[in-house]
């Protein structure tokens, strides 16, 4: 029963770490961009979902209403601003201002906020369990989360395959060149992903900052969890991507129940495992 | 005549030639002015602190503190008949110990601080110690248990270090003020605990010197599911291990968001024990408040608190009076840091006054020889565990609502330290 426990619970924490990596992979399947400040600005969105639950009295869930427009329009106009100029044939330019951006968006914070550890309280719905027989009980919040990762998943998928902008977006990913050549504006179409990464990103921040305490240093260890599941998952692949959160989430619950020591290194092994028998991941959609 | 630098400022100061050389026409010219009066030269306090990074949150009094310090040493330091200005030169350890020790070197090196200082956890701490030690300075330190301070440092007992001097409590008082808060209430003595495989949580786990004899010797049966990494995502493993072995009493030492992150998740599965006694996590009100209701009834280790009934020896506040002044100045509740943090500088400022020369060795000298009632209770070396370590109190206490949303810390368990009251009976949660 210890074990099934183990096995439900991972799949629900690889809800969150779908959610972690789902921003990432999007914008490295559209424009080749590995954004290193994705873990602070999952920090930035539970700051800005503290602000507004605060000022507007509302709980955590209802304030999504607000934060992720806000955080999808501070995507558009990052990208707009600043990192459509460090884009090119060269991968190290947009890293480094990425990495930049991490480390001023951390001290940012910890000057507005302090180094205060925060957390988004949700009521009684924070500890609401349903219980599944056998002593097993599965939290109607964890529950939720993993919910919203699969819809979100889904609905960047609809976007994808289903809509012009998706076209847009596949478009600029296979060749940029040709895209323009269509009468397609590659700063505008980069703008938008960046957008909705940064609206995926907001859920994350949310659902992150309920589950636990948040502090401005916290964004990187956070990222490391996205990247693996984006490689075990496979590039540029979204459904990939959550099965990566959810086989990440299993191996460090698995490993847990071993033994707690094991927990994070299960994780990490599985990671290298998949990168040494597949390294385009479980799922790829980008070859090459 | 306190100056106060920071690093921005020594940085602004290389910028330029220019500057270079008119700040130092400005120290050239001050002493010649002060020297009619019979002043001398200004004293420098090196301080390291972690102000960002992931331990900022024990920096975050560090103004404050300076502020009132810098009001308190207005009239100079008087050493062998000539007053001598004080110059705090506080320097950000950005939580890393490389970064500790780097800053700590450059004060010593090209500031040539005459007695250094550091505090919170032993990632600043020993950096700068270390650095102190090598570079014969002497050093004060606290705000750190002194075993990860002195074995950290491969400190040997029957020698001890020369330059380096510490003041605060240890393990085996975490122990007795944790066991003796859990005999005020009926338990099962089973007692879960979640260790990180961090510097803390291996030395509060240690099968020799750690909690499980300790424990197991006071009759209590320890159920410990190994160290997990900080900053783990998910405790279901201990939470179902706690659960089936019928554990009332959750103990450890915690970053706040791994706390969090088990005591969501313990509700969520129904696992709900009588006693949660966290080190580490549930020092700071701001970290207690942010878990609502459920941070109600939680018990921690307590190292200062408002109720402790002692005063500043140079200011003269009593602990209640300096934590009312922090909140009206910040806005914000009172920390545990800013008692020691104040006494640190009591102890500086205490040695300093009575050090017969301004120099090492007569400092070194005045530092052996403390016996200081400060605001975070006395200080004195010589009578420690070791001869570089001064035990200040630990008592185990209970947070709780203290009307609208303000929180309360009680003092219910005083081991060993009878003079901080107790002030109520423990409440099982839930």
């Amino acid at each position: 029963m210890e074990w099934i426990n183990a096995i439900v619970q991972g799949v629900l924490l690889g809800g969150l770490y779908g959610l972690f990596a789902a921003g990432l992979s999007l914008i490295f399947g559209v424009m080749r961009l590995v954004n290193i400040a994705h873990g602070d600005l999952i920090v930035l969105a539970a700051y800005l979902a503290l602000v507004v639950t605060q000022a507007l009295g509302i709980g955590p869930l209802p304030s999504l209403l607000l934060v992720v427009p806000l955080m999808a329009v501070i995507g558009y106009g990052l990208q707009r601003l600043l990192l459509n100029r460090a884009l090119g044939d060269d991968l190290l330019p947009p890293l480094l201002v990425t990495f930049g951006l991490s480390v001023i968006i951390q001290n940012g914070l910890l000057e507005v906020f302090s180094a205060d550890s925060r957390r988004l309280q949700a009521g009684a719905i924070e500890t609401a369990a349903l219980p599944l027989g056998g002593g097993l009980a599965i939290g109607v919040l964890p529950l939720l989360q993993f919910g919203v990762a699969v819809a979100a998943i889904a609905g960047l998928q609809l976007l994808s395959w289903r809509t012009p902008l998706g076209r847009a977006f596949r478009a600029t990913a296979d060749d940029p060149e040709v895209a323009r050549l269509m009468g397609l504006d590659n700063r505008h179409v980069f703008a938008l992903a960046m957008a909705l990464s940064l609206a995926v990103v907001a859920l994350a921040g949310v659902f992150l900052a309920v589950r636990t305490n948040f502090d401005p240093a916290i964004g990187p260890a956070r990222l490391i969890f996205g990247f693996e599941a984006v490689i075990i998952g496979g590039l540029g692949s979204l459904w990939g991507t959550l099965a990566g959160g959810v086989l990440l989430g299993v191996a460090q619950s698995i490993g847990a129940q071993i033994d707690p020591g094991w927990q994070i290194l299960a994780g990490h092994l599985l990671f290298l495992l998949v990168l040494a028998v597949r390294p385009e991941g479980l799922f790829p959609r980008l070859r090459g | 005549m306190t100056t106060m630098e920071t690093d921005g400022q020594a940085n602004s100061a290389k910028l330029t030639r220019r500057a270079a050389a008119a700040a130092a026409i400005g120290t050239l010219a001050t002493p010649s002015v002060l020297r009619a009066q019979g002043a001398g030269r200004p004293i420098k306090i090196g301080f390291v602190n972690p102000r960002t990074g992931p331990l900022a949150a024990f920096g975050e009094a560090d103004a404050f503190v300076q502020e009132g310090l810098a009001r308190a040493l207005s009239g100079g330091i008087r050493i062998a008949g000539r007053t001598h200005p004080v110059q705090i030169l506080a320097r950000d350890s950005q939580s890393s110990p490389s970064r500790a020790a780097e800053v700590a070197s450059e004060l010593i090196l090209r500031d040539k601080v005459d007695l250094i200082t550091a505090t919170s956890a032993p990632e600043t701490v020993n950096p700068v110690a270390d650095q102190a030690e090598v570079n014969e300075v002497p050093c004060l330190t606290t705000n750190c248990p002194w075993q990860p301070y002195f074995f950290g440092r491969r400190g040997d007992p029957a020698k001890g270090f020369d330059w380096t001097y510490h003041f605060f409590w240890g393990l085996e008082d975490v122990i007795a003020a944790f066991t003796d808060l859990w005999s005020k209430t009926e338990t099962n003595k089973v007692v879960g605990a979640l260790f990180p495989n961090d510097a803390d949580g291996n030395a509060w786990g240690d099968a020799r010197m750690g909690m499980p004899p300790a424990l197991a010797q006071k009759g209590y049966r320890l159920i410990d599911t190994g160290r997990y990494q900080p900053g783990a995502n998910d405790f279901s493993a201990q939470i179902s291990a706690f659960k089936a072995a019928g554990v009332q009493i959750v103990t450890g030492v915690m970053p706040p968001p791994d706390f969090a992150t088990f005591w969501t998740q313990a509700g969520q599965q129904d696992f709900r024990p009588k006693i949660a006694t966290i080190g580490k996590a549930l020092l700071f009100p701001s970290a207690v408040s942010s878990l609502g209701d459920r941070g109600l009834g939680l018990t921690t280790e307590i190292w200062w608190s408002p109720h402790h009934p002692f005063r500043s020896s140079l200011t003269n506040q009593t602990a209640e009076e300096v934590c009312a002044a922090y909140t009206q100045s910040t806005g914000k509740l009172w920390t545990q840091p800013i008692g020691y943090q104040h006494a640190l500088f009591e102890v500086a400022v205490d040695v300093l006054k009575r050090t017969t020369a301004l120099e090492p060795e007569a400092i070194i000298r005045a530092i052996r020889a403390t016996d200081l009632r400060t605001i975070a209770g006395p200080v004195k070396w010589g009578s420690g565990p070791v001869k570089n370590v001064a035990k200040t109190p630990l008592v185990a206490g209970q947070w709780r609502r203290a009307g609208g949303n303000s929180l309360d810390l009680v003092v219910l368990a005083n081991p060993g330290s009878a003079e901080i009251p107790v002030g109520g009976t423990l409440d099982p949660l839930g």
